[in-house]
């Protein structure tokens, strides 16, 4: 085997980067695309089930406003620290990271509250009809996203208490579980719009 | 300071270096937790051919049943099994997994990267993969293996008709199937984006890597309809849902749509990584870069891309309205244009260049006839009035073994062909090979073309039996004739490559003078790919000589290049994931969940809180279960 060319050098490159640069953005959007592709999806069976039925919804009063609001409510607000940890992840700042995060853990709480009681005022059992089986099952999808992506905020939190949280990467996978709280709140405006307006928008 | 590769550290001592930093723990327990793309790769094929051998055999109980009329051989339940395992076993076990297996293996070595992105999930894929395969056939074993077909339709499927267990097991299978798919959809993609060598820039990618990126894409879109619609279905006949229920303003054609949005574009998912397999064989053994590129990508994304709209063609039969039929009928005929390009631009290709008949190339011509032919037979059943009177019949039957077998499995067999030396270090045994696609060409039509005048004469598919005198006692016989001899062929196929293991001709590197990256490190390639990592300058690197290669990657520690989507431009120096035990822990806890939830839905709670410490572990840096902590981390 002859000697190797080599042109340029990979040395000064930097081990990490934030946004599309990173591998891990990419992972973090293949999921969410999966997961959006999911939620269409079930909205397209709303639609198609919906369009069966003279009267929607069928046999039930409309699922209440009160307790999804104020979760619509809570998320959008969470929102605020969400941004503020994932801009402070991008300049790597180790201790308002470790700081957010910790709000981010916390401020979830009371969405399980409110969500708990969405699932006692959807006015509806799973089991009556087809209205109720997805109903139910759009706000079971969305509660297992936001229980997923609460349970990773947990451990990310305790990894940048640890010596490990002043690595680079670390900051970036700081950063992509902020955009991945993105798509839960996102999700949450499509679902929460489906589940409770269009059934008293529709005739 | 950390050493890295350059014109001062390279040679054997660099190998020696990188070989130490990329191995696996010795033994078992270095098997158990490698996350080695090409040992996770040839795992999942060789389970993928495994599997291939099951269901042929299931196909071959059918064709030794339907070999003569009124046959007593084997019952109306267990022909329904049967019939309901051969499709979920090819489709879910065999087809898809085996595109996305010979990706896992050859997609980061054709990139020049030293390894797949997030290679633990990629181990997660193959266990959960392997798991769910056993978790079907251990069922059917046990006599609850799925009875309603492979897309099992309701009401057919659901809890009135088919009380007991064996829908769940098909329903959960599916679960573990999309997951283990997903999760390599995602992996490829990003390996294929962010992973390609210096120079890359996405017009210059090998037509394979587009193949697979485009059928990465599809799985991220499609697999999710058809888990919807299986959870859907376990929980209709779990916990009462109601979604499938007529009587309770559920539709039995929302299951119809939710599988086939995802059934259709299944079988491009199998399709377009063999057009891969045709066109990287193409350029190697007609000597020129294939005719048309930019045709042949435009070709396969336009494929992608029509396959979501042509679902509904499945569904002629149900009653639609007027304008979903023409819609229906103009989008499925359209997507045979793309296909036609691709066939001219490989016939040109051929035609144009200097075309050694070697194995892989013979193969690659028996997919080119017999795929024609299914297409044909394709553009045919697109037509409402005709499908309406074929739907169901063994004439569609006829026409997805021409399309799956000749569009997916000849290609397949002859990249097996062609990639054998870079997998193994040794050629596969010629002349045998040329033989073996005589052998299979010949019996692959006499099995199925008979099929076409069984459907035409009125056999439906699906039945076990048939009374004598309705015409179709020869056509039966000839196609279970030609089913053991296409079996015969098949196991050819494989004892050829299970003595050429041992015995075959040694390979180099590039024993086919092939073009593309992965023919640069030596057959089979060592554990970290490339020593150095190559630049690339234009479509065919190889046929440059011997490329140029950027140094400057750390060597005690696992690093890769990453670089930027289009142009591929060098950009950071990504770690890369330690072996690691996790995955495959993750893997047994999901598969507690899965099939604990086919007995009480309970199981999706306790089996959630199973799940949760492994994957937390395995996300964990520097845990107990890295058999080689890495000395380089700071």
């Amino acid at each position: 085997m002859s000697e190797p060319r080599f042109i340029g050098d990979a040395s000064v490159l930097p081990d990490h980067g934030f946004g599309p640069r990173s591998t891990t953005w990419w992972g973090v959007s293949g999921f969410m695309a999966i997961e959006g592709a999911g939620f269409a999806l079930a909205f397209a069976a709303y639609f198609f089930l919906m369009a069966q039925e003279r009267q929607w919804p069928a046999s039930a009063p409309a699922p209440d406003l009160l307790w999804s609001s104020a979760t619509l409510i809570l998320l959008l607000v969470s929102e605020l620290p969400n941004i503020w940890v994932k801009r402070a992840a991008e300049r790597e700042d180790l201790r308002a990271v470790r700081h957010g995060l910790i709000v981010m853990s916390l401020i979830v709480l009371p969405i399980f509250a409110t969500r708990a009681l969405e699932f006692d005022r959807l006015n509806i059992g799973w089991d009556r009809n087809a209205y109720g089986s997805i109903t139910w099952a759009l706000l079971l999808m969305h509660t297992i996203h936001l229980i997923t992506d609460w349970v990773d905020t947990l451990v990310l939190t305790a990894l940048m208490h640890t010596h490990h949280g002043a690595e680079g990467r670390r900051f970036v996978d700081t950063s992509e579980n902020a955009l991945y709280w993105h798509f839960i709140v996102a999700s949450w405006l499509l679902v929460y719009g489906v589940i409770y307006w269009l059934p008293r928008t529709h005739g | 300071m950390s050493r890295t590769d350059g014109p001062d550290f390279t040679g054997p001592a660099l190998h020696e270096m990188l070989a130490r930093t990329w191995s696996d723990a010795p033994g078992l327990w270095g098997w158990i937790t490698t996350v080695d793309h090409k040992r996770v790769g040839r795992r999942y094929i060789v389970t993928a051919f495994v599997f291939l051998g099951l269901g042929g055999i299931l196909a071959l109980l059918m064709r030794l049943q339907l070999a003569t009329p009124d046959s007593g051989l084997i019952s109306a339940d267990r022909y329904n099994q049967i019939f309901s395992m051969h499709g979920t076993t090819m489709m879910f076990l065999f087809a898809v997994p085996v595109m996305e297996a010979m990706a896992i293996y050859l997609i980061p070595l054709m990139m020049g990267t030293r390894q797949i992105a997030f290679p633990r999930l990629n181990a997660f894929s193959y266990w959960i993969y392997l798991f769910g395969g056993c978790f079907l056939w251990i069922a059917f074993v046990l006599n609850i293996g799925p009875e309603a077909g492979w897309f099992s339709y309701v009401p057919l499927a659901g809890p009135e008709y088919s009380p007991g267990k064996r829908t769940d097991v098909w329903a959960q299978l599916i679960t573990f199937t999309e997951v283990a798919a997903l999760a390599g959809a995602i992996e490829l993609i990003t390996t294929i984006l962010k992973q390609r060598a210096p120079g890359m820039s996405l017009n210059r990618m090998p037509l394979f890597a587009w193949s697979i990126l485009v059928t990465s894409f599809m799985i991220i879109f499609a697999m999710p309809a058809v888990m919807l619609a299986s959870s859907f279905l376990i929980s209709d006949r779990l916990v009462g849902t109601q979604f499938y229920n007529p009587t309770e303003g559920g539709d039995a054609l929302l299951w119809q749509h939710l599988f086939w949005f995802f059934g259709h574009p299944e079988v491009y998912i199998i399709f377009i990584p063999a057009v891969g397999f045709v066109s990287q064989i193409t350029e190697t053994f007609t000597r020129r870069e294939v005719f048309g590129y930019p045709l042949m990508v435009l070709a396969v994304v336009s494929i992608g891309l029509m396959a979501f709209g042509l679902w509904v063609h499945h569904m002629f039969a149900t009653g639609l309205p007027r304008v979903g039929y023409s819609f229906y009928t103009a989008a499925s005929m359209m997507i045979a244009l793309p296909g036609g390009v691709q066939i001219f631009c490989w016939i040109a290709s051929i035609w144009s260049g200097r075309p050694r008949w070697e194995t892989p190339l013979l193969w690659v011509i028996a997919f080119i006839i017999t795929f024609v032919m299914g297409g044909l037979t394709g553009v045919m059943v697109a037509s409402v009035p005709l499908d309406l009177q074929l739907h169901d019949s063994y004439f569609v039957v006829a026409h997805f073994h021409y399309v799956l077998i000749g569009g997916a499995v000849f290609p397949l067999l002859g990249a097996v062909t062609y990639w054998f030396p870079k997998f193994t270090g040794r050629m596969m045994a010629e002349p045998l090979g040329k033989w073996n696609v005589a052998l299979a060409f010949i019996a692959f039509h006499l099995t199925f073309f008979p099929m076409h005048i069984t459907g035409l004469l009125g056999m439906p598919r699906r039945v076990y039996t048939y009374p004598a005198g309705a015409g179709w006692d020869t056509l039966n016989l000839l196609s279970s004739i030609g089913a053991f001899v296409f079996a015969a062929s098949l196991l050819l196929f494989i004892g050829n490559a299970v003595t050429s293991l041992r015995n075959g001709r040694m390979a180099g590197a590039n024993p086919w003078d092939a073009a593309s990256l992965e023919w640069l490190p030596s057959s089979p390639p060592p554990t970290y790919n490339f020593a150095h990592i190559p630049r690339v300058e234009s479509r065919t690197p190889l046929w440059d000589g011997e490329p140029a290669v950027i140094p400057g990657l750390r060597t005690d520690k696992r690093e890769l290049l990453v670089t930027t989507g289009v142009d591929a431009l060098p950009d950071i120096r990504d770690a890369s994931a330690p072996p690691n035990g996790w995955p495959l822990f993750a893997a047994i806890a999901t598969t507690i969940m899965f099939t604990g939830s086919i007995f009480t839905p309970w199981a999706v709670v306790w089996g959630a809180a199973l799940m949760a410490p492994p994957l937390i572990l395995w996300f964990w840096p520097h845990d107990p279960l890295e058999p080689k902590p890495e000395q380089g981390d700071e």
